[in-house]
C-alpha cells in the first residue's frame, strides 16, 4: 500500500496503518527525541508517548501543509524539547542547538552504546561543522528558516543554499 | 519556471524541515504535484533525514507498538466521535448544502409544474368556452338554416303586414306554410313592446270579421333575430298584430293594432 493511503486509513482511525506508520518511523522520531534528550531509555518512553500523541492528534494532519514525517517530527522535537526544559535544563532552543548532534559527531567515546554513532558518523563525513549545526537547527530543533537565519547572522539565502548543500553532502555520503 | 533552479535553491530541505511560512509550504506543495521531479527530489531529501535520524536512534525495542496498542485503545473509546465529527464536518456541511440546494431545485420544479398546471387549466377552460361558442354557432346556424328553408318552401305564402294608426312606420312580414300550419313572423319592423306588453299575433277571417289568436311574440327583446314560428290551423283571410298587456288577451285591443296585411292581396 502506497504512503498517503496509509495516511488516509490512519487518519480514520485504523490501528493496523498506524502500526505500519509506526514500523516506518519509530527510529527516526526516537533518533530526534534521542539527539536533544541524550538519555536512551528516557527517549524511548518519550517516542511512546510521542505516537500515543500523533494517534490522538490524527485529524490534525493536513497534507496540504506539508509531509506526514514533517508533521511527526515537529510533534517528536517538541515534546523532547518539553522533556529537556522540564528537567529545569531551563536550556533555550539556541542553547540547545550548540551541543546534541555536534556533540554526539564530536564525542570521542560511545557515550551512547545503543546508537549507531558509526552509521551517523558515516552519513556526517566530511561535513562542516557549521553544516551539522545548521541541520541540527533546522531538523532536530525545529528553527524556522528565519530563526536559523537571525541564530547564525547570515541572510535566509545563504541558510538555503548552505542546506542544500549540507544535506547533498549527506546524501553523497549515503550512496 | 525553471525547475532545476528551484531544486537547487534549497526551498525543499527548508520544506522536509518544516522550515518555511505556510504560504511557501503551499507553493512548494503546489509545484511537487505539477513537477514530478520535484516531487522525487522531496523524497530523496527526506530519505537523507530519515537515515540521519534513524542512526541517532538507541533503538526501539521490538514490541515497541504493543504498549502504544493498550494506551490507544483506550483512546478509541472516546476520541474516535470527536475526531470523526471534526472530519465529517465538512461533509456534512456539504450534505447539507446539496440538500438544500436540492429541496430549492424541486421547490422551483413544483411551482414551475404548479404554473404549467394552472396554465393548461386556463387554456382547456379557454378550449372549452371556444367549444360551446362553436356548438352555439352551429346550433345558430342550424337554425338559420332551416328558417330559410322554411321561408323559401314552396307552400309558402308571404304576406306583408303594413303599419297601422298608432304606428304607421311599423311593418311586419307572415311566412304561412299552409300545408304545415306554420306561420313564421318577421316582426323586425315593430318597436320594441314597453314593460308589461307583449305582441299578440291574430289570423283574422274578414266577414265576418273573427280574430282568432296564434300566439305571442314572448321575450321579444332578447330575440335579436325577431323571428317567431307559430301554429296556424286556421282558413286565415288577414294577420294582424296588436299590443297586448303580458299573457295576451282573449280578442285584440284594436287601438292597439300596431300592423295588418290581408292574405292573397
Amino acid at each position: 500500500m502506497d504512503l498517503d493511503n496509509l495516511i488516509k486509513q490512519f487518519q480514520q482511525k485504523d490501528s493496523v496503518a498506524f502500526e505500519a506508520l509506526y514500523n516506518m518511523y519509530a527510529e527516526n522520531i526516537c533518533g530526534v527525541i534521542n539527539v536533544i534528550v541524550k538519555d536512551p531509555e528516557r527517549s524511548q518512553e518519550i517516542c511512546q508517548d510521542v505516537f500515543v500523541k500523533i494517534w490522538e492528534k490524527s485529524d490534525q494532519y493536513d497534507a496540504s501543509k506539508g509531509r506526514f514525517f514533517t508533521w511527526i517530527l515537529n510533534i517528536a522535537r517538541n515534546a523532547a524539547i518539553d522533556e529537556v526544559r522540564s528537567k529545569a535544563h531551563k536550556n533555550q532552543k539556541k542553547n540547545l542547538a550548540v551541543d546534541s548532534l555536534v556533540g554526539i559527531f564530536e564525542s570521542e567515546e560511545d557515550l551512547n552504546s545503543k546508537m549507531d554513532t558509526i552509521g551517523l558518523k558515516s552519513l556526517l563525513k566530511g561535513l562542516k561543522q557549521k553544516c551539522i549545526l545548521l541541520i541540527d537547527m533546522l531538523y532536530f530543533k525545529g528553527y524556522t528558516q528565519k530563526e536559523a537565519a537571525k541564530e547564525l547572522d547570515t541572510p535566509i539565502g545563504t541558510i538555503k543554499t548552505r542546506i542544500r548543500s549540507c544535506i547533498s553532502n549527506i546524501r553523497k555520503n549515503m550512496a | 519556471m525553471d525547475v532545476k533552479e528551484y531544486i537547487a535553491s534549497g526551498i525543499l530541505e527548508l520544506y522536509v524541515a518544516g522550515a518555511l511560512s505556510p504560504e511557501e509550504n503551499l507553493e512548494v506543495q503546489h509545484y511537487a504535484i505539477q513537477y514530478p521531479e520535484i516531487r522525487k527530489e522531496i523524497e530523496a531529501i527526506e530519505h537523507a533525514i530519515l537515515k540521519l535520524t534513524e542512526s541517532s536512534s538507541p533503538k526501539m525495542p521490538e514490541n515497541g507498538f504493543v504498549k502504544i496498542k493498550e494506551e490507544i485503545k483506550n483512546v478509541i473509546q472516546f476520541t474516535p466521535e470527536s475526531s470523526m465529527s471534526k472530519k465529517t464536518a465538512w461533509g456534512s456541511y456539504l450534505g447539507w448544502a446539496a440538500s438544500i440546494l436540492l429541496a430549492i431545485g424541486l421547490f422551483w420544479m413544483y411551482s414551475e409544474n404548479s404554473k404549467l398546471k394552472s396554465e393548461i387549466e386556463l387554456t382547456n377552460q379557454e378550449k372549452q368556452s371556444l367549444e360551446d361558442i362553436l356548438t352555439d354557432t352551429q346550433e345558430e346556424i342550424t337554425y338559420q338554416e332551416r328558417l330559410l328553408q322554411d321561408i323559401r318552401d314552396k307552400n309558402v305564402t308571404v304576406i306583408a303586414l303594413g303599419g297601422q294608426t298608432v304606428s304607421p312606420t311599423s311593418y311586419a312580414k307572415a311566412y304561412w306554410n299552409k300545408e304545415e300550419q306554420k306561420v313564421i313572423i318577421d316582426a323586425q319592423g315593430l318597436p320594441e313592446p314597453p314593460d308589461g306588453f307583449t305582441y299578440q299575433v291574430w289570423s283574422l277571417k274578414l266577414d265576418p270579421l273573427t280574430p282568432t289568436s296564434i300566439g305571442l311574440l314572448d321575450d321579444f327583446a332578447s330575440q335579436d333575430k325577431k323571428l317567431f314560428t307559430l301554429e296556424n290551423a286556421n282558413e286565415s283571410e288577414a294577420f294582424g298584430i296588436t299590443l297586448e298587456p303580458e299573457g295576451g288577451s282573449e280578442s285584440p285591443t284594436l287601438e292597439q293594432l300596431y300592423t295588418l296585411g290581408a292574405v292573397g292581396t
